[in-house]
């Protein structure tokens, strides 16, 4: 039995009326890359935003590394989050920082190391996902593909255990897509830790994915490798798969 | 029953929102009170905030005091009381309208400003981020510009008080033929030094008010676009009816032996 990195345990979670999980149970498996697709709306990004204590779940537990976080208050879940990178849809970048400024901001707030250090770790970060001499520039100078890198940096500067991904790759070109896609995979082999993309992208998915979960109306409805997905019978997943108009799931 | 359900929503809606308000004064309060301040952030701040404000402050400051001589002067003369003229320009703007009308227009420029930012960084995910990377909102945004218009909140205040004055006396000068020795003799005599020190105190209590009210309203903008200009609006509105009722109320606590 592979070891688990995080569990989700009858996760239940409305918006207004709207069920978006219902009894969701999820088991993220240490040291894999573990992807999570599902139609648009779908509670994908929720997932996400559970495991590092973002968004707390209205019913069910949520563990880290054995740890209960649903329950923890904000101060108390600080530690757990600097294990933890995020690298979010649209970058996220604070606008008024350089790039060097802001994958250097977790080093800065939360070690001693020095100016030097740190400003030596931020080239090497960005290096390592393909971006050079960009430290003083601004986001808004950047192409989007950079912009995501630029994010990738920020998520991982300070060797976390696990970096959770929120759609890498949408809306880029697919050899910035190859590109970001590689970047994950040696990000986590660099780590040697966990990861986990929400993506819609199936060609990033087949070529990263360890585990592959599919999330539909508030339930993972399958989950296994991606040959496992792939021969699935159940014909959401299919139809999801196979990017069908004609099937079960409701358009 | 739908009225009783009504009024039920609201007050839970304003009990959430004071509470939330406080909350986050709290919070930054035990912030300040571990000295946990971003110093350059800080200065940075004061600049923006403060600084950039000095030019709406001297008009407003200005034209209200040279109004005030304006109705004032002619007819106090007439009575046979022109040298006070000074006196009641310098007491009114010290005590009432120097404080209540820079905290107005600071809240209109400042704490607009703080919650268009912070709804907008909430709508790009940025909290989010901070809050990823560990890092405290309050602590990292709310605090060093709560720090930085408590300090330089008064300072506007004393500028804006000065600035009426010199208005007031030009126009009692120009309208009334009050002299500039009889202004500043009248302003000397009427206006005690503990009258200029309460109205800072009243400055204070707006800055903590103009930053909480727009760091909270954009820290909870929900929606995109149309969200972030609902909650600078928010912020605006909501800042200047609690400084019109604060100041009541400290005008009360603070001036009750000299009324």
């Amino acid at each position: 039995m592979p070891e688990v990195w995080a569990r989700l345990e009858d996760v239940s979670i409305r918006y207004g009326p709207k069920v978006v999980m219902q009894n969701l149970s999820l088991d993220i498996v240490d040291g894999a890359i573990t992807c999570i697709i599902g139609l648009s709306g779908a509670g994908k990004s929720t997932i996400l935003r559970l495991l590092n204590g973002l968004k707390r779940p209205d019913a069910g537990r949520v563990f880290v590394r054995g740890q209960e976080i649903s329950t923890l208050r904000e101060r108390d879940l600080i530690s757990i989050r600097q294990t933890i990178g995020f690298s979010f849809q649209f970058a996220a970048l604070f606008d008024s920082l350089t790039i060097g400024e802001n994958v250097a901001l977790p080093l800065r707030e939360h070690t001693k190391m020095s100016g030097e250090e740190i400003d030596k770790l931020v080239s090497e970060t960005l290096e390592s996902v393909g971006l050079g001499n960009v430290e003083s520039r601004y986001p808004s100078e950047l192409s989007g593909g950079m912009v995501k890198r630029a994010g990738f940096a920020r998520a991982v500067i300070s060797n976390p255990q696990c970096v959770l991904y929120d759609e890498p790759t949408t809306g880029l070109d697919p050899i910035i897509t190859h590109i970001l896609t590689n970047t994950i995979k040696k990000l986590r082999d660099r780590l040697n830790g966990t990861a986990v993309v929400v993506s819609h992208d199936l060609g990033s998915i087949y070529m990263m994915a360890d585990y592959v979960a599919m999330l539909f109306e508030g339930a993972i409805i399958a989950y296994g490798t991606v040959d496992e997905l792939r021969r699935s019978p159940n014909p959401i997943v299919q139809q999801f798969l196979q990017g069908s108009e004609v099937g079960p799931i409701p358009i | 029953m739908s009225a009783l359900e009504d009024v039920g929503r609201d007050t839970a809606t304003f009990l959430e929102y004071a509470g939330g308000v406080a909350n986050l004064i709290g919070e930054s309060a035990t912030f300040i009170g571990r000295l946990r301040i971003r110093v350059n952030e800080t200065f940075s701040q004061a600049y923006l905030l403060g600084v950039n404000s000095w030019t709406i402050v001297l008009l407003t400051s200005l034209f209200t005091g040279m109004v005030f001589s304006l109705e004032s002067a002619v007819q106090a003369v007439q009575y046979g009381i022109g040298n006070l003229v000074g006196g009641v320009v310098a007491f009114t703007t010290a005590r009432e309208l120097g404080p209540m009308l820079t905290a107005v227009v600071v809240a209109g420029r400042a704490g607009a400003a703080i919650a268009a930012e912070f709804g907008s960084m909430v709508v790009t995910e940025q909290i989010e981020a901070l809050q990823s990377l560990g890092l405290s909102p309050i602590r990292m945004l709310v605090v060093p510009r709560l720090v930085a218009l408590i300090v330089m909140l008064p300072i506007l205040t004393v500028f804006g008080d000065i600035i009426s004055v010199l208005g007031g006396m030009l126009v009692a000068n120009i309208y009334a033929n009050i002299s500039y020795d009889s202004f500043l003799a009248s302003v000397r005599s009427t206006l005690p030094f503990g009258d200029v020190v309460r109205g800072l105190v009243k400055s204070l209590v707006f800055a903590v008010i103009i930053v909480a009210i727009g760091s909270y309203q954009g820290l909870n903008t929900r929606g995109g676009a149309a969200g972030v200009g609902k909650a600078t609006t928010g912020a605006v509105v909501t800042s200047i009816i609690l400084i019109f009722i604060f100041n009541f109320a400290l005008s009360y606590i603070l001036f009750r032996q000299n009324a």
